[in-house]
């Protein structure tokens, strides 16, 4: 692709809210305020003041953090031009909660369904989401703080809570292991060629707007006259220089509430293993992919995936599942197969031309088999979600299953490609890699049309059919959820501006 | 494929007839008055769409004036044994609702002779890919009740050693017969090919690369000049990718996600000139040839997901439809197609206005994701009425059920094909 102007420049990490950079895990006290705004003058007031936190590195990692994000409807509120608001993505404009038929692709029908929200619907949709982040002990004051400057423009829709469990999900497991290797220093090439290795390092462009992605192409994003940007605050876009760029250094940010059903999980564990500890735990693992310790049940053979990070994670993130098309040490309806299958472009085979050809034509019948699924890194996440609740301390107890789960969070430059893509056809989807369920831990268990039932869970054995779990019953329900806009923190003074 | 022209002002009554005929929005109801899909015990799929071309003014973007093309109604149906052979079921099983449904077109009325006029109206097909040829509706259903019969049977323990594989295969082929002289289970024998079907296969197989041969020597003297007007042309055609109506999208996708399978129908014109307008007529014959004698088990190119696709021209070749049925949610549909055949998207449509840039006819075009996704959606029609015979079954399904049938009936199996054929269930 020939040179744009001002391509590859280098990111302006000052204007890029820090957490799609950083997880904070070193500010383990979290909560989130899901607000609207009541009065948009002193709304507005705030938002050109909010003390957001940057991606830029500091000499001292800070003691709080802030993040700001919008929905649609939020977005409105705040007064941004009919013609600006429209340039969003239709997914983000239209809502998490916006109609039956997106209900459907995420599967949230059913116990999931939005009229059963506790927040996220109808009046209950939040304008602005704050993300506040602080070190133990420091978050009631924090949080105090910002409550006290937001009293005035804001209302409070919903306070989401947040607990430090040490990377543990409240089913036991260690999670967020698995996460993309954002390309920061843009070492990809602007390219669109084949990948035919399943490389974990991922453009920039899939999480920030602004840049570009894995095709080599610019997400489309609201791009603005420059007489709309008077004093040039914006920064101009790479692939339309005359242009202020509204979304540049920001991105979607997903949020669902989704609320573990731990007391039933094990239950329905023990009575599958009918009492069997050892039983139990491998079923339990054969669900997640992982062991609770986080130790993958495929583990990298010896080629380590390039672009894995280098520091403790590596081992246990370093694996792709080429050597196991079969799932016989992981199942293919794994929930950590099912949601980054780690696969390439094209599936693999003997190197050569001709090889090549006949993969790309379908003449190999090993390869087709395999290539049900394929391209993973069209449809990657940046996970930055939290536990809330006890977590997997409620595990043993009473009969009563405490509230507790988490509050998923997933940042992205195309809701539709990446969320959408991943939570549809690979995690509800009941027909994932040829198989006649949906995901072991996610799945909402209603039958299919034609009344095939979803609710089984199948391990393929070396010799013989498939071990088989079914009757399973929905062990995570959806509580709320919402497309944010998290803006860059320049374009978000822009928007604070906006009359 | 019945094609017809809709009567002027007919269209708004048209559509109405058209929504009785669902249960749901997106889903025929099969017993349905009109036209009872379920009663045609060979029909695997079949779709009315009225098609209302809302991209019709982006021809001007090549300096030529908007045309007035008429609205059609296209009724298609995949249906097993030749085509004339089911229109015919059709017109005489279904007359009353299809003379209903086609009063609303030009040159019908009360005295018009159905099955006459439907073969009048059988709208030739530019190209047509099924997903595997020959596999009718009754194999389908029969073997998805053997697989329901065997999965429930199959004992889920581990198998120590082949000839236990064996002794277990045995047993369930023992199962299998006393279900099928109990009527519990049917595995009918598969028709014979037809000679005539088979005549006429060789005969295409044969004449296209000979018209190929014949016309050879005039590619090799022209293709400079070929080549130079296809590139001048790439770089020049202008791009219409505008993203889809909201309200259009909202629209299609009310139909879509009832089923493990879904619908498309799309339109679109064809780049005006004698240069594109031959382009894509050699390169739907060259798809069509493709899809008659290589693409007939189970793939098209990567993509093993469809069903039923068919090509057709309207309007003396100024504009196409397209029309499948595929596995899947539309937007894992479409990055499939993306991801993996992008050039072929290319080689398809690449003729039509519009479209991405392309380079060569292959490369760039489909790959520019963004607008891609743009063109397909706006191009794209609601199918007002959409039938499936199998709901809940998808492509791999059928492929599986026809594994574990052959594995069934084969007479005398290795012991790593037992486990092999145990897997499958």
């Amino acid at each position: 692709m020939s040179a744009i102007p001002g391509e590859g420049r280098p990111v302006e990490l000052d204007d890029v809210q820090g957490l799609v950079r950083f997880g904070y895990r070193h500010l383990p006290e979290a909560c989130f305020l899901l607000l609207r705004i009541k009065d948009a003058v002193a709304a507005r007031d705030w938002l050109t003041r909010a003390p957001v936190t940057s991606a830029a590195k500091t000499d001292r990692l800070p003691d709080t953090a802030l993040q700001v994000a919008f929905t649609s409807e939020g977005l409105r509120a705040l007064g941004l031009a009919p013609d600006v608001y429209a340039e969003f993505s239709v997914e983000f404009l239209a809502g998490m909660a916006s109609d039956a038929a997106r209900a459907r692709r995420l599967g949230d029908v059913g116990a999931n369904d939005p009229g059963h929200w506790q927040w996220g619907a109808g009046e209950r949709v939040p304008h602005v989401a704050v993300l506040l982040y602080a070190r133990p002990g420091a978050l009631a004051a924090w949080e105090r703080e910002i409550e006290t400057q937001c009293a005035v423009g804001f209302a409070l829709v919903e306070r989401l809570s947040t607990s430090d469990t040490q990377g543990v999900e409240p089913f036991g497991f260690t999670d967020g292991i698995s996460q993309p290797e954002v390309d920061w220093e843009r070492r990809r090439p602007v390219r669109d060629e084949d990948q035919l290795e399943y490389l974990n390092l991922s453009c920039l462009g899939e999480y920030l707007l602004g840049y570009p992605n894995e095709y080599g192409r610019y997400t489309p994003r609201p791009l603005l006259a420059p007489r709309r940007d008077p004093v040039g605050l914006l920064p101009r876009a790479e692939d339309a220089p005359e242009q202020a760029d509204l979304g540049r250094n920001g991105c979607y940010l997903v949020m669902r509430q989704l609320r573990q059903d731990v007391h039933g999980f094990w239950r329905e564990l023990d009575r599958q293993a009918q009492g069997d500890p050892d039983l139990r735990e491998r079923l339990g693992a054969a669900m997640v992919g992982r062991r609770r310790t986080g130790e993958p049940l495929v583990t990298s053979g010896g080629d380590a995936v390039a672009g894995g990070e280098p520091e403790q994670h590596a081992r246990l993130n370093a694996f792709t599942y080429q050597d196991d098309p079969r799932g016989l040490r992981c199942p293919l309806g794994a929930h950590i197969r099912r949601a980054n299958p780690r696969n390439a472009d094209l599936p693999p085979g003997a190197p050569g031309i001709l090889s090549r050809l006949s993969r790309m034509l379908g003449f190999d019948a090993a390869a087709l088999e395999q290539d049900l699924v394929a391209s993973t890194r069209f449809h990657r996440l940046l996970r930055r979600g939290r536990v809330y609740g006890a977590g997997a301390r409620s595990a043993g107890g009473t009969s009563h299953s405490p509230d507790t789960g988490i509050h998923f969070i997933c940042l992205a430059a195309n809701i539709k490609r990446q969320f959408e893509f991943v939570q549809n056809a690979w995690l509800m989807g009941s027909r994932f890699a040829g198989l006649n369920e949906s995901d072991p831990l996610l799945g909402h268990r209603l039958p299919d049309p034609g009344n095939t039932p979803t609710d089984g869970f199948s391990m393929p054995q070396a010799d013989g059919p498939d071990r088989r779990l079914s009757g399973l019953p929905q062990f995570v329900t959806v509580r709320g959820g919402a497309y944010f806009f998290l803006p860059g923190i320049r374009a978000l003074r822009y928007l604070a501006m906006t009359r | 494929m019945v094609l017809a022209r809709v009567k002027p002002g007919r269209e708004r009554s048209l559509r109405e007839l058209l929504d009785t005929m669902n249960s749901a929005p997106g889903a025929a109801d099969p017993t349905n008055v009109v036209l009872p899909f379920a009663r045609f015990e060979r029909l695997h799929f079949a779709r009315l769409a009225v098609l209302d071309d809302p991209t019709l003014g982006d021809i001007a973007v090549h300096a030529v004036p908007r045309r007035n093309l008429p609205v059609h109604l296209a009724l298609i149906a995949s249906c097993d044994g030749p085509a004339r052979e089911c229109i015919a079921e059709l017109a005489v099983r279904a007359e009353a609702g299809l003379r209903q449904i086609f009063r609303h077109c030009d040159d019908f009325d009360a005295q018009s002779d159905l099955l006459a006029w439907m073969h009048a109206h059988q709208g030739a097909l530019a190209a047509s890919y099924i997903n595997w040829v020959g596999r009718t509706v009754r194999q389908i259903r029969e073997e998805s009740a053997l697989r329901r019969a065997l999965a429930a049977r199959v004992p889920r323990v581990p198998v120590a050693s082949g000839a236990q594989a064996q002794q277990i295969r045995r047993e369930l082929i023992d199962f299998v017969d006393a279900e099928v002289s109990a009527g519990r289970l049917g595995l009918t024998p598969p028709d014979p090919t037809p000679l005539r079907w088979q005549i006429a296969k060789l005969a295409h197989l044969v004449a296209i690369p000979l018209a190929g041969l014949v016309l050879l020597p005039l590619l090799v003297v022209l293709s400079p000049l070929l080549v130079f007007t296809l590139r001048t042309k790439e770089d020049s055609d202008a791009e219409v990718c505008l993203p889809p109506d909201r309200a259009a999208l909202l629209e299609m996708q009310h139909l879509e996600d009832h089923d493990v399978s879904n619908q498309y129908t799309a339109i679109g014109s064809v780049k005006p000139g004698l240069f594109r307008r031959g382009l894509v007529t050699v390169l739907l014959i060259l798809i069509d040839y493709a899809c008659r004698h290589v693409f007939t088990r189970g793939f098209l190119a990567r993509v093993q997901t469809i069903h039923f696709a068919f090509w057709a021209f309207l309007d003396d070749k100024r504009r196409l439809v397209f029309t499948s049925n595929y596995d899947g949610g539309h937007e894992a549909y479409m990055d499939d197609f993306i991801n993996k055949v992008a050039w072929g998207l290319n080689l398809a449509f690449s003729n039509g206005v519009g479209w991405p840039r392309t380079r060569w006819l292959v490369a760039r075009g489909a790959r520019i994701e963004d607008k891609f996704k743009h063109f397909q959606r706006r191009h794209q029609l609601p199918t007002e009425v959409w039938y499936k015979a199998y709901p809940g079954l998808t492509l791999v399904d059928l492929k599986r059920n026809q594994r574990i049938r052959e594995g069934l009936e084969r007479k005398s199996v290795t012991d790593a094909q037992a486990q092999a054929w145990l897997r499958l269930l």
